[in-house]
């Protein structure tokens, strides 16, 4: 067992590299206010985080994690370019017995800066392998940037591609919706008969034959849709090649150099991703540059798909015994920033340590 | 003594009463017809406890009574890990309902799932929130739709009268139990052609962390009086 002492002293040591490596500290609100949350993440953080009600301030909740509260300190009042670190307590509820900690610290270091993306990503993996030496981790790394390069170079419908794009972080919904562009699963029956009745009637007929309409969603709304839904049966499937090519990029894996001459001999197939492969191949240089050995370096292209972190770059893991989380995780989020940044954006990149679980790695060694 | 929860009203106690009585069991409430107390004949050493069905998986999951009869959807939908901290000892066949996603029948354009989940972004995009489902079963179905990939949704909670929470514009949706869908009908929602969550019945559970020391024994007695096999681990 790991003592709470032990814990914090692990905490201590990591906060000071991350201070030593040029980050300014940051403080986080522990109570945080639970709609920024929900808008982001959706109903999935109500299963995950502690949420409560305060008389005056509404719902509130206990800090999931830090990377939104650091955003949000970064855009209101930051410096451009800046770095930071933090530490402190996070909060998750857990929905399954065992011996996972509802509550836990994080250690974080975040770059924000626009000049070389790739350089700070490097920058960011480098430090973490730093601070993880000697302990049997398995460090991973991965690309949401190519992903989604893939996903926007389609040759299909805007609509179709805005509906891969809502999904990248829902591998299974985002599989589903593939299978169906790229005609590889057929139509649900209810589909086809509605298909068949718009081809006769309107869609204001069709509702008002029905059934009353109740409720928020207007009629306007709902021929809107019946509109994308026949635009969407005329559309073409997706190219085969170009489906393969995706249905590929989803399950690659391979070490990073070895990964980087397979993209490059994709590409011609999909001329849209060589830009995110370019940055690809210098991020790759830029570790090489900080001593990583790329050609054994572990690359899976859809590591990070979740939705509690929404990464659309560069990510990576440091995992260690199966039944636990990684011992450290992280990624490039440059979205999120635009998401929060109400109009503003900068490219961001970063991850957390948890020093629990490296202490208890370093007392069982 | 082994304690036995059963739902202290209305048809689920009658027929809990009847599952138990055809199996030589007989179950009976004491006192005037007001009062929450019970008796057990047939099998020896069974004490009797009335409780609200909605409070069965709780006082099971705490140990305070050894066996419960309440509907699967509240054991699921109430417990976390709900096979680690209860074990299905049979399936009554009563009390059948179905969990179900339900929305609008003039949503000509949603059938399915992926039809909700398109509904749901071009909903947020157009009125600033997140689509709203109406549910008391917050757990079973969230995790059904985070399983399904849906996204830009809330849960909005309700303990009663969902189907009418459309009309008076609370939700856009509903997720509710039905056994016939008179009601659904009635209020013009249609159920979601993949929108099932759980079929749901009564269901005779016991709690994997009650004393079981003394009552070990009285449950192989009862156990062979109905006929139902001991799960492992009891």
């Amino acid at each position: 067992m790991t003592t709470k002492p032990a814990i914090r002293a692990e905490a201590a040591r990591l906060y000071a590299a991350f201070l030593a490596a040029g980050a300014a500290p940051v403080e986080a609100d522990i109570l945080l206010p639970a709609d920024t949350m929900l808008d982001l993440y959706g109903e999935d953080i109500r299963a995950r985080a502690y949420v409560t009600h305060d008389p005056l301030r509404g719902e509130m909740m206990l800090r999931p994690d830090f990377t939104v509260p650091v955003v949000q300190a970064h855009m209101a009042h930051g410096a451009d370019p800046a770095r930071y670190a933090y530490m402190g307590e996070v909060f998750r509820k857990q929905d399954h017995l065992g011996n996972r900690a509802s509550e836990y610290l994080q250690v974080g270091f975040e770059v924000f800066d626009r000049a070389a993306p790739e350089a700070a990503d490097a920058e960011v993996f480098a430090l973490f392998c730093q601070c993880l030496q000697g302990l049997p981790l398995r460090a991973v790394t991965g690309d949401i940037g190519i992903l989604m390069a893939a996903v926007r170079g389609l040759d299909t419908t805007a609509r179709r591609k805005a509906a891969l794009l809502r999904h990248i972080w829902r591998p299974k919904r985002f599989r589903a919706l593939l299978d169906r562009f790229a005609g590889r699963a057929t139509m649900p029956p209810a589909r086809a008969q509605l298909l068949e009745k718009l081809a006769k009637g309107s869609p204001a007929a069709l509702i008002a034959e029905a059934a009353p309409l109740i409720g928020l969603r207007s009629e306007a709304e709902i021929a809107a849709r019946a509109a994308a839904l026949i635009e969407d049966a005329s559309a073409k499937p997706i190219a085969a090649t170009e489906a393969a090519m995706l249905y590929d990029l989803l399950s690659l894996q391979a070490p990073a150099r070895a990964a980087l001459d397979h993209l490059r001999g994709n590409a011609p197939l999909l001329p849209a991703i060589e830009p995110a492969v370019t940055r690809f191949a210098a991020r790759l240089d830029a570790l090489d540059g900080r001593g990583v050995d790329t050609a054994t370096l572990a690359f899976e292209a859809s590591l990070g798909r979740t939705t509690m972190e929404y990464y659309d770059g560069f990510t990576f893991a440091f995992v260690g015994p199966a039944d636990l989380p990684p011992v450290a995780s992280g990624g490039r989020y440059d979205a999120l920033t635009a998401v929060l940044g109400q109009g503003k954006s900068i490219p961001a990149v970063g991850g957390i340590i948890r020093p629990n679980l490296v202490a208890a790695l370093k007392g069982a060694a | 003594m082994l304690k036995i929860g059963v739902p202290s009203k209305g048809r689920l106690m009658e027929k809990t009463f009847d599952w138990f009585g055809a199996r030589g069991v007989a179950m009976a409430r004491t006192g005037n017809e007001r009062e929450y107390s019970g008796a057990v004949q047939g099998v020896e050493g069974v004490e009797l406890v009335l409780l609200s069905a909605g409070e069965i998986p709780r006082e099971l999951a705490a140990g305070r009574i050894h066996l419960g009869v309440t509907g699967s959807d509240l054991v699921r939908d109430k417990l976390a890990d709900w096979d680690k901290q209860v074990a299905e000892l049979s399936a009554l066949g009563f009390g059948h309902a179905d969990l179900i996603i339900a929305v609008p029948d003039a949503w000509i354009d949603v059938d399915t799932l992926d039809d909700l989940d398109a509904a749901a972004g071009a909903f947020r995009a157009a009125h600033g929130l997140r689509l709203r489902i109406a549910t008391k079963y917050h757990r079973l179905v969230r995790e059904f739709l985070t399983t399904h990939g849906v996204a830009d949704y809330q849960l909005v909670d309700s303990q009663g009268a969902t189907e009418g929470t459309v009309k008076n514009l609370t939700a856009e949706a509903v997720a509710d139990i039905t056994s016939t869908g008179e009601t659904l009908r009635a209020n013009h929602l249609k159920i979601l052609s993949d929108g099932l969550i759980h079929q749901s019945q009564a269901t005779l559970y016991a709690a994997r962390a009650a004393d079981w020391a003394e009552a070990g024994a009285v449950l192989h007695r009862l156990a062979k009086q109905l006929g139902l096999v001991v799960p492992e681990g009891l």
